[in-house]
C-alpha cells in the first residue's frame, strides 16, 4: 500500500469538523480544534473552497460545507429526514416511556426540535416542530454541545431560567464531559421548574452526533425517589438513540 | 419465561418487511428489502414472485437476528399485503408462470372496457361492489390465462393455482392454498353478501373457480410453517390497506383512517352491511375476526401520492431523499398559481378515469423548483379533499377527525396542509406502521396474544396533531383551481396511444 497523503487526511478532518453542521466555523477555531498551524488550515481552506467543496461567509469570513459536497454522497442529513428515520424509534420511545419524546438538533447555538411525539395519555399537546430549546439548559442541548467537535458553549452570558440552571461556564463545561463520558443528559429543573428532561446522543455512519432524542415530563415520574432519573427511563432513551445510530449506519451490527 | 411476540410481514408495492411487536404494540425490530420494480412496457408493472418470497425469508430472518431472538420466540406471524397484485403458478413445481401483474399496471384497460360492454364500469358493482377497473386482480388473472399460452386448459383442470400476494406467501410457508375475505373482496370475482366466489363474475370475467384459493376470515391459523421458519402458525392475513384500518383500531361504524404510502387510501368502517357507493368510493371487507361476521368499509383509493415524491426524487433529481422535498418545499411560502395532477395510470377515487395522463398546471416564468415541490405535496393533500368529499355523501356522515398513517405522516409540511384543506384535525397515531400493527393484532387475536379488540384499542394513543388554520377563502380557491386542473389532465389518451 502506497503512503497515505497527509494534507488530505487534514482536509478530511477539516470537512468532518464542518460536517458536524453546528453553524460555521472560523480559521482559528479549526486550527485550535485540529492543533494545526494557522497557515495550513488556510491553505486547506482555500484549496477546498476551490472545488466547491466548503463556502466562506462574505459577512463573517467563517466558512461551511459547500453545495458540491452536499451532491456527492447522501452523507448529508436534512431535518426532515432525520425525522422520518427516526419515526418508528420515536414512536416506540413514547410509548415504552409514556411520556413526550424530541428530537433536536443543533442551529446557531440552539436547539431545534425537528420531531415530537405527543406523551401518549390522549391529552391535548400542541406540535412543537420547530420550536427552539436553550442548549444549556435542555438534555438535548447538553448532549448535543458535549459532542460538538468544538464545544462551544453558545451565547454568552448563559441565561438563567430556574434556581436550578447552570450558568457558570466552568461548571457547564465538567457537565458535559459527566455527558461525554456516561452518554447520555440529564436537566433537573434547569429549564421549567418541576420538568426533568433526558437524552442521547444520535450518531450518522461517520460516527458524527447528527442529533439528539429525549424524553421530557414532570419530575414526579421522571426522577426517583433520590431524586436521580430513572435508570428504566433513561435506558429506553438511549436504546431509542442507538436503534436510529444503526438506522442511520453508525453501527454495523 | 422469556418475553414473547408476534411478527408482521409487509408484502408491499416497493419493498417487502418484518417488524416485530411486543404486547403493547411497541416495534421492537424491522428488517425491510425492495424488490425489482420490472417495466416490459409503458403502463404495465410486474414484480418477480419468486424474488419477494426470497425477501420476505430474507426479512423475517433478519428482524430476528436484529434483536437476537429465534422463531420459537415468535406467538404467530401475519400477513399484510400490497393488495390485487396477481400471481399464477404451477401447482405441481411452485414455479410462477409469469410475473406478477402489479395492482398499477393498466394492460387490462382495453379488457374491462370490453367486461363493461353497454352496461358500462359499474355492470358489477351491485355483486363484489367495485366498479370495472384496470386495478383489480380477477381481471389481470384474465389477461394471463389469455395471454400464457396453454394456461386456461391447465386452470380448469386445476394444475395452476392464482393468488394474490398473501395467497402466495401463505402458500410458500404452510403449503395451503387460501386467501382472506379482505384480499378476495378486491377480486371482482367474490360476492360480496356471501363472501365467497361468484359464478356469475366467473363466468363474466372468465375465471375457472379450480383455481382460484379458498377464502376464509382474517384472523385465524391458515397452517404452520414449514423450511426455516418451521412451527411458525400463520395466523392472520388483510390486505394492506384493511391492516391499517384494523391497526388504527376502527372498530365501530363511522371510524377512518387515511394512509400515505406509494397510494393513498381513506377507509371508513360501516359496520356489518355494505354500503353502496354512488361517488366513485369501492364498497369492501374491511375484515374479519375468526368466526364473527364480516366488517365492511368504503373505501377512496388515490393512486399516486409518496410515488409522486419518489418520482420527483428519482426522475427529477431535484432532491436527494424523499424526507427532503419538505426543506425544498419550505424555500417558498406558497405553490405560486402551481399544481400537479399526478394521473401517471388515469385517476382513480373518485373519478376512475383510465384515460387521463399528469399535468403541471398554472405554469409561469415565476414558478421555481421550490413551487412544484410544494405542487408535489399539495396534490396528496388535494386528492385526499376529493375521496373525503365523496365519503361524506355516501356514507351520510360528515367527517370530524382524519386519522392518518404511513411514511407520509413524517412530513409536517402536508400534514398542516391536509388539515387546512380538509378544515378538519388530522392526528397520527403513536404506531404509524399501522399496516404490519394491524397484521399482528389480528395474529395475536387468532393466537390469544391478545384478548379483545377493547385491549387493542387501549393501544392506540394520539402521538402528533395538525388543526387548521388556513382561511376558507384560501381553502376555497385552491379547491376550484385543482379541480380545475384535474379537469385538464382527462381525455389525453387516445385509441392509437393503446397500439404502441
Amino acid at each position: 500500500m502506497p503512503g497515505l497523503i497527509q494534507s488530505i487526511e487534514r482536509a478530511a478532518a477539516v470537512l468532518r469538523l464542518l460536517a458536524s453542521g453546528a453553524r460555521k466555523m472560523g480559521v482559528g477555531e479549526l486550527a485550535t480544534a485540529l492543533d494545526l498551524p494557522k497557515g495550513t488550515v488556510h491553505g486547506i481552506l482555500r484549496t477546498l473552497q476551490h472545488v466547491g467543496f466548503v463556502e466562506q461567509s462574505p459577512d463573517t469570513g467563517k466558512y461551511q460545507l459547500g453545495p458540491a459536497l452536499f451532491h456527492i454522497g447522501s452523507s448529508y442529513l436534512d431535518g426532515n429526514e432525520l425525522r422520518t428515520r427516526a419515526l418508528n424509534w420515536s414512536d416506540s420511545l413514547a410509548g415504552r416511556s409514556r411520556e413526550s419524546v424530541r428530537i433536536g438538533t443543533l442551529h446557531e447555538g440552539q436547539v431545534l426540535v425537528v420531531h415530537h411525539v405527543f406523551r401518549p395519555d390522549n391529552s391535548s399537546q400542541v406540535l412543537e416542530v420547530g420550536a427552539l430549546l436553550p442548549a444549556h439548559a435542555s438534555a438535548l442541548g447538553k448532549v448535543l454541545l458535549a459532542n460538538d467537535p468544538v464545544g462551544e458553549l453558545g451565547e454568552q452570558p448563559l441565561a438563567r431560567f430556574t434556581e436550578a440552571t447552570v450558568t457558570e461556564p466552568e461548571r457547564l463545561a465538567e457537565a458535559l464531559e459527566d455527558v461525554r463520558r456516561r452518554g447520555w443528559a440529564a436537566d433537573l429543573e434547569e429549564l421549567v421548574e418541576g420538568e426533568v428532561s433526558l437524552a442521547a446522543p444520535i450518531r450518522d455512519r461517520r460516527t458524527v452526533t447528527v442529533g439528539a432524542i429525549g424524553v421530557s415530563g414532570p419530575v414526579e415520574r421522571l426522577c426517583d425517589s433520590a431524586g436521580e432519573p430513572r435508570t428504566d427511563l433513561v435506558s429506553y432513551v438511549r436504546e431509542a438513540a442507538r436503534a436510529i445510530s444503526r438506522e442511520l449506519g453508525a453501527i454495523p451490527w | 419465561m422469556s418475553q414473547q411476540y408476534i411478527a408482521a410481514i409487509d408484502q408491499g408495492t416497493t419493498s417487502s418487511r418484518c417488524i416485530v411487536f411486543d404486547h403493547d404494540g411497541s416495534i421492537v425490530s424491522v428488517a425491510q428489502k425492495e424488490h425489482r420494480q420490472i417495466f416490459p412496457k409503458p403502463g404495465w408493472v410486474e414484480h418477480d414472485a419468486e424474488e419477494i418470497w426470497d425477501n420476505v425469508l430474507d426479512v423475517v430472518h433478519g428482524a430476528l437476528s436484529k434483536m437476537s431472538i429465534t422463531v420459537h420466540d415468535l406467538v404467530a406471524v401475519g400477513i399484510t399485503n400490497q393488495r390485487e397484485t396477481t400471481v399464477v403458478w404451477d401447482r405441481a413445481t411452485g414455479k410462477p408462470v409469469h410475473n406478477a401483474i402489479v395492482w398499477q399496471d393498466t394492460r387490462t384497460d382495453q379488457l374491462v372496457r370490453e367486461l363493461g360492454g353497454d352496461a358500462g364500469q359499474d355492470r358489477f358493482r351491485e355483486l363484489c361492489g367495485l366498479p370495472l377497473a384496470t386495478y383489480f386482480a380477477g381481471p389481470k388473472a384474465r389477461w394471463l390465462l389469455d395471454h400464457v399460452p396453454g394456461l386456461r386448459e391447465r386452470a380448469e383442470v386445476g394444475e395452476v393455482l392464482f393468488g394474490t400476494m398473501d395467497t402466495w406467501l401463505i402458500w410458500k410457508l404452510t403449503g395451503r392454498h387460501v386467501t382472506d375475505v379482505t384480499n378476495a373482496s378486491r377480486t371482482m370475482l367474490m360476492n360480496l353478501a356471501t363472501l365467497d366466489w361468484d359464478d356469475t363474475l366467473l363466468d363474466a370475467i372468465g375465471v375457472p373457480r379450480a383455481m382460484l384459493p379458498e377464502i376464509r376470515s382474517s384472523a385465524e391459523v391458515y397452517g404452520t410453517a414449514t423450511g426455516t421458519l418451521a412451527g411458525l402458525p400463520v395466523a392472520s392475513a388483510l390486505g394492506d390497506q384493511q391492516a391499517a384500518l384494523f391497526g388504527q383500531t376502527c372498530y365501530s361504524p363511522g371510524e377512518g383512517k387515511c394512509t400515505y404510502g406509494t397510494g393513498s387510501f381513506l377507509l371508513l368502517n360501516t359496520g356489518d352491511k355494505p354500503v353502496k357507493s354512488v361517488n366513485g368510493l369501492l364498497t369492501t371487507v374491511g375484515y374479519k375476526i375468526g368466526d364473527e361476521p364480516a366488517t365492511y368499509a368504503l373505501e377512496g383509493a388515490i393512486a399516486v401520492t409518496g410515488a409522486l415524491v419518489q418520482w420527483f426524487r428519482d426522475k427529477v433529481g431535484l432532491i436527494a431523499s424523499a424526507p427532503e422535498i419538505e426543506t425544498l418545499a419550505r424555500t417558498v411560502e406558497d405553490n405560486g398559481g402551481c399544481y400537479f395532477v399526478p394521473a401517471f395510470s388515469g385517476l382513480f377515487a373518485p373519478h376512475w378515469r383510465s384515460d387521463a395522463r399528469g399535468v403541471i398546471a398554472g405554469l409561469t416564468g415565476y414558478i421555481d423548483k421550490g413551487h412544484i415541490a410544494r405542487a408535489v405535496l399539495e396534490a396528496t393533500a388535494w386528492q385526499t379533499r376529493e375521496v373525503v368529499d365523496a365519503m361524506n355523501v355516501d356514507s351520510g356522515v360528515e367527517l370530524t377527525t382524519l386519522k392518518v398513517d404511513g411514511g407520509m405522516t413524517a412530513n409536517n409540511l402536508l400534514m398542516q396542509f391536509l388539515s387546512d384543506v380538509l378544515d378538519v384535525p388530522v392526528v397520527r397515531p403513536i404506531i404509524a406502521e399501522t399496516t404490519c400493527l394491524g397484521a399482528a393484532y389480528a395474529a395475536g387475536l387468532a393466537t390469544g396474544f391478545w384478548s379483545d379488540t377493547e385491549t387493542l384499542r387501549e393501544n392506540w394513543h394520539k402521538a402528533a396533531e395538525w388543526l387548521p388554520s388556513m382561511e376558507e377563502r384560501a381553502r376555497g380557491k385552491g379547491y376550484r383551481k385543482w379541480k380545475k386542473a384535474v379537469e385538464r389532465s382527462m381525455d389525453w389518451i387516445d385509441e392509437d396511444d393503446k397500439e404502441d
